[in-house]
């Protein structure tokens, strides 16, 4: 038996070490000036309850708990909220948004000027700012930046390695030479000071450049790793890009060089992937991780009542709908679709799934934004109603219809499921027969964007914090095919949010959003059914850590209690 | 013996191209595709054209197909579509931290197995017998997620004897040299390190081994019983004296073929199987990095990853049967 | 390949390598193994609990609806979570149903998937061994290939992917635990086939020249039923284990269907707030598994006579 098991030994030791031998660097990706070497081995390692953000070393380590990996650290490539989050704290962009709104703030530009006619703004930049690499941020930097998002042929565009710029296309109009793109040059005029042209007025630009997807990245870096930037992303944020183990954690640092003195207050931030949601929450209750995100609202109970713990919540940011493909009988019909929105018991489904963390949604547009419509007559609970309006299309005796759905967690609804069979049971009382047909998230986007689709269940969340992203992207004609999955059509709406893309005077635009929310309700191409509140728990010894409705904040400010 | 060795290395050849030809198709049958996934529910419907053009997906199938092959022949397994990297230097971490479970899995599963099964026999019918073998039943019975789950929610919460997730300390990471973080701390002799390690492992591999436990039980229990019915044995507990030993020592010898065949397959099984357990346990294993894969439709992932749990399996049988025939010279090829 | 056929007897039947030179007094009896192995399995009590268990499934998936007044996709939403009762026997799941009736009706869905799953893996699986084992050569070597590369094959993730390609619903995913535990009873049977091949009586029937569909139907096929109903059993209950693995997944079936496992994917968030929702699905599952578990092993016990003491 010895001999036997030696020899098992032996081969399972030098087969795994061939198997080493051929990995390459081992996997981790550290950048050459990870310090934390040394650090790392002399750090004692303490388990369970006890608060273990200060090693032996006192240095403090914020550890953030979320469901999935980033995509990408190369903020332009991507859309994924868990690469936002991220990237946030490693690169900023001309504007940022407020702590809690979406109300624009000075970055990395501390002052601008529109022109009269909106189709010139000035930036002027914030002087003597480095980023990680040591090289300097200027204007030169910044038209590189936009240039490489706006032109595929761009040295740094990667375009050949997969890289693509979807939001930039989506909220500037699309690329270099397409007709909708509304940036036509950009001139560096002095290193601190740069100038947009724009081909036509866009009433949002600003708001816009205060998205976390616009940050700037070092020339230099770029130039130095080429596509493999979204793995080592070199920023002027509070936080220097350290490690990233694949779906495991990502590791950032503190930058000495802010630019803003005494912050960051954190020497470490870790994001650690936890799938399971009840593993991430037992995580917390055990210190082993300071915050949690997409907590379930259910545990929100939990975490009030519990010492050490404490229940935040963000800003409603989206919306949860049941879409109605508009072009498919009966749904062509206003009567019917109206007779369906009467038909969902709305606040029968924000209690039951939601526990209680969501309003109702009359609108597809969040209640804080600008021009939201509050006199829209609301769809509320009323079988009866519903079933006179079916009587009034001549379906009387109900009708057999199909639901897809995908049951994917999403920000706006955590339990697509759930909805869906809600739905189902609240439709049977009016005779409308629902079966339901389950598909995995690929296939499902391909079919609900074909149109193949009857009913289905989606939903939206805002990125910028202005209207245009969600009702044209929604229900602009010419999204049909893309974004707007209801197929709706309705030339007086569409004149409508033209008008108000084109505006720049904010009170002009919110009274176009205004009257067409009024039209869009009339013809009811969604039931909307909840804007969601998104609960998060934090340890209590996190202080002053803010949760934005973007759900990419700013970890700068944050500090640890002992 | 030789010989053996390089006839069965060249057999996995055309299995291994018959599992690259079958995965690629059956990947490819799969509706939706990934520049829909990467790019969100917002995206336009001409950058999603132009991404999937981009990312060769309207090429013709046996195109695809031939320059995954050509890249797999010059030992590139080929990029993510998602997160753009090399799939060579992405799935070595996946599969070092799977393997170590698997190994911890099967550590656990052997050792509790067959000692189990050995004192079961041993004792044959009585208290001990009874209740070792309805666990070993329930052990077999029971959804491996289910346990986890459990595992997780008594020793992690409410007990807090041991950490609820991960390989280590999120706030103290490794600093990395073969990927097997046990192995790794001792070689910086950290020792506080490879405890922390080791209880990161406990509830994970007894999540993984209860099933191979479980049947190890019972099958070292009815080859003790076959060992004790024996007229070597009866002669040695008719002369008494030390017995339990010898029977001991005589059992494990025979329970080691069909522990070996278990290992076998059940590596193979836990290897790519781990996806529940790897993702109630946060674990950042192989299982989940392809289950990722297949929802995101990242076609080369799951080519390469299936293709890489094949051959570790393959090997690992390779290797079983090698230890088969240095412990029963009597079985021929 | 002789160390394979080892491998798999050994696989299939638990045992340590047995010296078959030598024949025990049962090997030489003539009666009928059948009326013997009954009589062994009557004997064998946990068996007969195994046997207990399964029925009581049965009976209740059956008369299901006489046990409970709801029905199974009944939603109160009022009695989310409820607690168990006496209005709710095992209490409330997350939408307000009553757990017992899903239960209940579950318990068709479950035995169902399992029976059909593996009688659809039985007949094909069976069918492709006896065609490997008995005609041997190339048939042979492309049939083992193939069911080399399934087994290579993680079996849940090929499991998903066929899911994936299909579509999720019950039934493709009782389609995919079929194909999945295909080569399990092709290498069972055909390693069967190889060894009666060479038995006496075989080579007497076509030495008189009988066609070799006849050899099969008669010969071959009853001498290989005993292990595969062994095999059958146990794979029932690794096909409703595979079946909620699915569910769990949300790859099997769909809303507002009862299937034990997709009832314990639902309940996985609440295994604080609301413990009761995941132990009913959970145990039930657990029962069943070992129900056949237990008939099987009890089978394998008194069909073969090796183990006879």
């Amino acid at each position: 038996m010895k001999l036997k098991s030696s020899w098992l030994l032996m081969l399972l030791v030098s087969f795994v070490l061939f198997l080493a031998a051929c990995s390459g660097d081992g996997g981790q990706k550290s950048d050459e000036g990870a310090s934390d070497e040394t650090e790392s081995t002399e750090e004692s390692t303490e388990e369970s309850s006890e608060e273990a953000e200060e090693s032996a070393s006192g240095e403090k380590v914020l550890v953030f708990a979320r469901g999935g990996d980033s995509e990408s650290l190369d903020p332009g490539s991507t859309t994924d909220g868990e690469s936002s989050r991220v990237t946030k704290q490693i690169l900023e962009g001309l504007l940022e948004f407020d702590k809690e709104s979406f109300e624009l703030k000075p970055a990395l530009a501390k002052d601008w000027e529109v022109s009269d006619d909106g189709l010139t703004y000035t930036f002027y930049l914030e002087e003597g700012v480095t980023f990680h690499d040591g090289t300097p941020f200027n204007a030169e930097a910044v038209k590189i930046n936009f240039e490489r998002w706006a032109d595929p042929e761009h040295e740094y565009a990667f375009a050949d390695d997969g890289f693509v710029y979807s939001m930039y296309g989506t909220m500037f109009g699309g690329y270099k030479g397409d007709e909708g793109h509304v940036i036509e040059e950009i001139n560096v005029i002095n290193d601190y000071e740069i100038e947009f042209k724009l081909s036509q007025p866009l009433g949002f630009f600003l708001q816009n450049l205060g998205m976390s997807y616009f940050a700037i990245t070092s020339p230099a870096a770029l130039e130095e790793y080429g596509p493999d930037i979204s793995e080592h992303p070199v920023g002027t944020g509070p936080f220097k890009f350290v490690s990233w183990t694949k779906n495991d954690s990502i590791v950032l640092e503190k930058f000495e060089d802010y630019r803003v003195e005494g912050l960051p207050k954190l020497d470490k931030v870790i994001f650690q992937v936890i799938p399971d949601p009840s593993a991430r929450l037992i995580a917390l209750r055990s210190g082993e991780v300071d915050i949690m995100d997409d907590l379930n609202p259910d545990d929100a109970a939990v975490v009030e009542g519990e010492d050490g713990l404490t229940l935040l919540t963000r800003a409603e940011n989206n919306f949860g709908y049941v879409g109605m493909n508009t072009e498919k009988p009966p749904l062509d019909k206003k009567e019917v679709r109206q007779a369906i929105r009467y038909a969902i018991d709305k606040q029968a489904i924000a209690d039951a799934l939601y526990a209680g963390y969501a309003t109702t949604s009359k609108n597809p547009l969040p209640p804080v934004y600008l021009g939201y419509n509050d006199d829209v007559e609301d769809y509320e609970y009323n079988p009866e109603k519903a079933k006179e309006l079916l009587a009034e299309a001549g379906l009387a005796d109900g009708f057999d219809i199909e639901l897809v759905m995908s049951p994917t967690s999403r920000p706006y609804m955590p339990d697509p499921q759930t909805v869906a069979e809600i739905v189902q049971n609240n439709l049977a009382e009016i005779g409308v027969n629902v079966t339901i047909s389950s598909h995995e998230w690929a296939p499902y986007l391909e079919l609900t964007q074909n149109g193949e689709t009857e009913l289905f269940i989606l939903g939206w969340s805002g990125t910028n914090g202005d209207p245009d992203y969600f009702l044209s992207s929604l229900l602009h004609s010419s999204n049909k095919g893309s974004s707007n999955y209801t197929y709706y059509e309705n030339p007086e709406v569409d004149e409508l949010l033209d008008r108000a893309k084109r505006a720049v005077d904010q009170d002009e635009r919110a009274d176009l959003y205004s009257q067409a929310q009024e039209i869009i309700n009339d013809d009811s191409p969604m039931a909307t059914l909840v804007h969601s509140t998104p609960v998060l728990a934090i340890s209590d010894n996190v202080i002053n850590y803010v949760p934005h409705p973007s759900t990419s904040e700013s970890l700068a400010e944050v500090d640890l209690a002992n | 013996m030789f010989a053996y060795v390089m006839r069965r290395l060249l057999m996995l050849i055309p299995v291994l191209f018959g599992m690259t030809l079958i995965t690629f198709s059956i990947v490819h049958l799969i509706p939706g595709n990934p520049a829909k996934v990467i790019l969100g529910e917002g995206a336009p419907a001409q950058a999603i054209a132009d991404l999937e053009e981009r990312m060769g997906l309207n090429e013709p199938l046996y195109v695809q197909y031939g320059n995954y092959i050509m890249g797999l022949l010059q030992g590139d397994l080929g990029t993510s579509l998602k997160s753009k990297g090399e799939i060579a230097q992405e799935i070595w971490p996946h599969l070092a931290a799977t393997m170590e479970l698997t190994f911890f899995a099967m550590l656990f599963a052997v050792i509790i197995g067959v000692n189990a099964g050995i004192i079961s026999a041993w004792k044959q019918n009585s208290w001990f017998d009874f209740l070792a073998m309805v666990f070993a039943l329930i052990g077999v019975s029971m959804p491996v997620f289910w346990l986890a789950l459990m595992e997780q929610w008594i020793f992690a919460q409410e007990l807090g004897w041991l950490p609820a997730y991960g390989r280590q300390d999120s706030r103290d990471p490794i600093a990395e040299i073969t990927g097997f973080y046990v192995l790794d701390s001792l070689i910086h002799l950290d020792f506080e390190r490879t405890i922390t390690i080791l209880k990161h492992l406990v509830l994970p591999s007894i999540a993984l081994g209860t099933i191979p436990m479980a049947i190890i039980a019972r099958m070292t229990r009815s080859s003790m019983l076959e060992v004790m019915k024996s007229d070597y044995i009866r002669t040695v507990r008719a002369k008494g004296g030390g017995q339990f030993l010898v029977i001991y020592k005589h059992a494990l010898k025979n329970a080691t073929i069909p522990v070996l065949t278990v290992i076998g397959l059940q590596t193979g099984v836990l290897l790519g199987g781990a996806i529940l357990t790897e993702t109630i346990f946060s674990w950042p294993g192989i299982g989940r990095y392809v289950y990722e894969a297949i929802s995101f439709r990242d076609y080369p992932v799951i080519q390469s990853g299936i293709l890489v749990i094949a051959f570790m399996f393959v090997i690992i049988n390779l290797i079983v049967d090698i230890l088969y025939k240095k412990i029963d010279p009597r079985i021929k090829y | 390949m002789k160390l394979e056929e080892k491998k798999n007897q050994l696989q299939e039947q638990n045992l340590p390598p047995h010296d078959d030179n030598v024949m025990d007094e049962e090997e030489t009896e003539a009666v009928s193994p059948w009326r013997d192995g009954w009589k062994q399995l009557r004997k064998n009590r946990l068996a007969i609990i195994g046997f207990a268990i399964i029925l009581f499934f049965i009976l209740v998936a059956i008369f299901a609806p006489l046990f409970t007044s709801y029905s199974y996709d009944q939603q109160n939403l009022a009695d989310r979570l409820h607690p168990p009762s006496e209005e709710y026997l095992l209490g409330a799941d997350h939408l307000g149903r009553d757990i017992f009736t899903r239960i209940a009706y579950g318990a068709r869905v479950s035995l169902q998937v399992g029976f059909f799953a593996v009688t659809g893996a039985l007949v094909f699986g069976s069918l492709l061994g006896i065609l490997a084992g008995y005609f041997g050569r190339w048939i042979d070597m492309l049939i083992s290939r193939i069911f080399d590369i399934m087994l290579a094959f993680p079996s849940i993730l090929l499991a998903i992917a066929i899911v994936a390609i299909l579509g999720p619903s019950l039934e493709n995913a009782l389609l995919a635990i079929a194909v999945v535990n295909i080569p399990i009873f092709g290498r069972l049977v055909r390693s069967r086939v190889i060894s009666l091949r060479e038995e006496e009586f075989i080579m007497a029937a076509k030495a008189q020249g009988m066609k070799s569909g006849r050899v099969i139907l008669h010969h071959i096929l009853p001498n290989s039923v005993a292990p595969i109903i062994v095999q059958a059993t146990l794979s029932f209950g690794t096909a409703i284990l595979e079946a909620a693995a699915l569910g769990f997944l949300g790859l099997g079936a769909q809303p507002p269907t009862p299937e034990w496992g997709q009832m314990l994917a639902d309940s996985r968030e609440f295994i604080q707030l609301a413990p009761w929702t995941l132990l009913a699905p959970g145990l039930s599952i657990m029962l069943v598994v070992l129900g056949f578990n237990l008939i099987g092993d009890g089978l394998r016990d008194a069909l073969d006579p090796r183990m006879k003491n």
